[in-house]
């Protein structure tokens, strides 16, 4: 290039979205916001809970309307520390932080979701983190009906 | 081509502005169920899938991360096709092109858009070049002014061609219960009386926004043959994409358009189209551009379509009938609209288009998917038996 000024066109998108939940999702988040509830899903031909809970079954696409009450607690299946710091407008909270797939009790499919808070490790001690460890939900007091009205799983002690 | 390819079911949504009661992948498991139930196969049986939509309508790439699990997917080959404008149409061409190359025996293609989710402005906006037309663009309704306004100083056409459009359109829309808008109107007085939006382009003259999906199921000659449905064969299809933009000096160009019908009408010995192909469903966004369109595509002279729209020779049971499904401008959920168009045509060569079934004897039908730039994909199918 004979000049060494490369010009460069500068601009910014704005993207909003709103994604609805659908009707059964609605319902899954209403429990869990008004009653402090998690509830999977069954699929009576595949005999599978789902938690998240859909309305589809991905295996048979049959349709998925039986609720099934699941406690809070749970089992580690795996889990990542999370170092690096993208900034705030894309994670949940500075690192580093855990994040964890929780299969909770009773239920055939995993919920990935935080662990412990996040400085430090929070309630976790890292050596105790191991696949198989027991964990249960801790509610947030003022619920909004997101899956963050779960703060995030810590150990059963 | 190695396989014939077969269209062996088809199903879509209902249309609205809205569909708060389901997410985007329960909206595709709506179409996905209805063209399953329609070519009566378990859902294991399809091999291979198709999906798309526009990108970043709804805020989202890469939605075939959420439509797998909810279109029976889980574990199978699957490709998304994102094509702007011409994704339905081209979500078809890939199914058959899966079939066809003999790799695949049955092939889903599901295409939708959930416009409400997402400011469809965005989209469109990273469309343009960015360097010199970005800061201009806005959407869809300048240009298709544009094509009013060269239609009628073209052609001498009255001010009142695209509100007879627009009429035909709206009774078609009636008889077809999937359909967006099914509005009454009773007279060209009447859609007259809807505000203009960019003279002479008024709004009854534009398309809505819509929320919907379908989905089609493709088989091999030899699979379409056990099948229950009657199958509707797929002879020819084409992608033609020539002109990098818009602006390019005075008049707006439908090269694109004249030339993948020309190729497929060429290409399968049709020599009169209005008498060799008995239905076509075109991917017209606007009034104006259905009789430009039918124009471009040859069906007739340049400056011949608003007479022949007068006479009511595009009525579904007149002699050549258009978009006997209401169309584009009464229906268009983006990814889902080329789609749309196949499958109409497909349940109009079966016979099983119920009240907007044409009265013609369905012989060969003609699709088509239009995008951005002019891009044109198009297809010829037959009904069986002919």
């Amino acid at each position: 290039m004979a000049s060494g000024e490369a010009f460069v066109v500068e601009g910014k998108l704005r993207v909003p979205y709103d994604n609805w939940y659908g009707t059964l999702a609605s319902a899954f988040f209403r429990e869990l916001r008004d009653h402090g509830k998690i509830r999977g899903i069954r699929c009576p031909a595949c005999e599978k809970v789902y938690m998240p809970p859909r309305s589809v079954c991905p295996r048979c696409l049959g349709t998925l309307s039986v609720w099934v009450d699941l406690p809070p607690t749970g089992t580690l299946q795996t889990f990542t520390v999370v170092h690096y710091d993208y900034g705030q407008y894309y994670q949940p909270m500075k690192p580093p932080y855990l994040l964890g797939i929780i299969r909770l009790d009773g239920a055939d499919t995993g919920l990935c979701h935080l662990l412990g808070e996040c400085h430090l490790l929070g309630e976790v001690e890292q050596q105790e983190l191991a696949p198989g460890l027991r964990v249960e939900a801790r509610f947030r007091e003022d619920r909004k009906g997101n899956i963050l009205d779960i703060v995030y799983f810590r150990p059963i002690r | 081509m190695a396989i014939r390819p077969a269209i062996v079911g088809v199903g879509q949504t209902y249309h609205r502005s809205k569909r708060p009661d389901v997410n985007i992948g329960e909206l595709c498991t709506e179409a996905v169920r209805a063209a399953l139930e329609d070519a009566k196969l378990p859902p294991e049986k399809i091999g291979a899938f198709v999906v798309g939509n526009m990108e970043l309508f709804e805020g989202r790439y890469m939605q075939d991360m959420w439509q797998t699990d909810f279109v029976g997917a889980v574990g199978k080959p699957l490709i998304r096709v994102t094509t702007g404008g011409t994704t339905g149409g081209t979500l078809a061409s890939v199914a058959f092109e899966h079939v066809a190359s003999g790799m695949f025996d049955l092939v889903m293609a599901v295409g939708f858009e959930k416009q409400s989710e997402g400011d469809t402005r965005a989209g469109l906006k990273t469309v343009a070049d960015p360097l010199w037309n970005r800061w201009q663009t806005t959407g869809a309704i300048g240009y298709f002014a544009r094509v009013a306004t060269f239609y009628i100083k073209e052609t001498g056409a009255p001010e009142d061609a695209g509100s007879r459009v627009r009429l035909r359109l709206a009774r078609h829309a009636a008889r077809n219960p999937h359909a967006h808008l099914r509005m009454d109107l009773e007279s060209v007085d009447q859609v007259m009386k809807f505000p203009y939006l960019i003279p002479p382009l008024r709004q009854s003259d534009m398309c809505p926004a819509s929320e919907g999906a379908c989905a089609i199921i493709v088989a091999s000659e030899e699979t379409a043959r056990k099948l229950p449905r009657k199958p509707v064969w797929v002879d020819d299809w084409t992608s033609v994409h020539k002109e990098m933009v818009y602006v390019r000096g005075g008049r707006h160009s439908t090269a694109d358009l004249e030339m993948a019908a020309d190729r497929l009408f060429r290409r399968n010995g049709i020599r009169e189209p209005m008498k060799d192909i008995s239905v076509a469903e075109i991917y017209a966004p606007a009034t104006w551009a259905e009789l430009e369109w039918l124009e471009a595509y040859g069906f007739c002279e340049k400056g011949d379509a608003w007479k022949l729209e007068e006479k009511g020779q595009f009525h579904f049971d007149g002699p050549f009938p258009v978009n006997p499904s209401g169309g584009v401008v009464c229906t268009n959920p983006i990814g889902a609209t080329g789609l749309i168009r196949v499958a109409e045509c497909a349940l109009q060569l079966r016979g099983d288009a119920g009240e907007h079934q044409i009265t013609r004897k369905p012989t060969r039908g003609f699709s088509t998917a239009w995008g951005g730039s002019g891009w044109t994909v198009a297809h010829l199918l037959s009904a069986d038996g002919l």
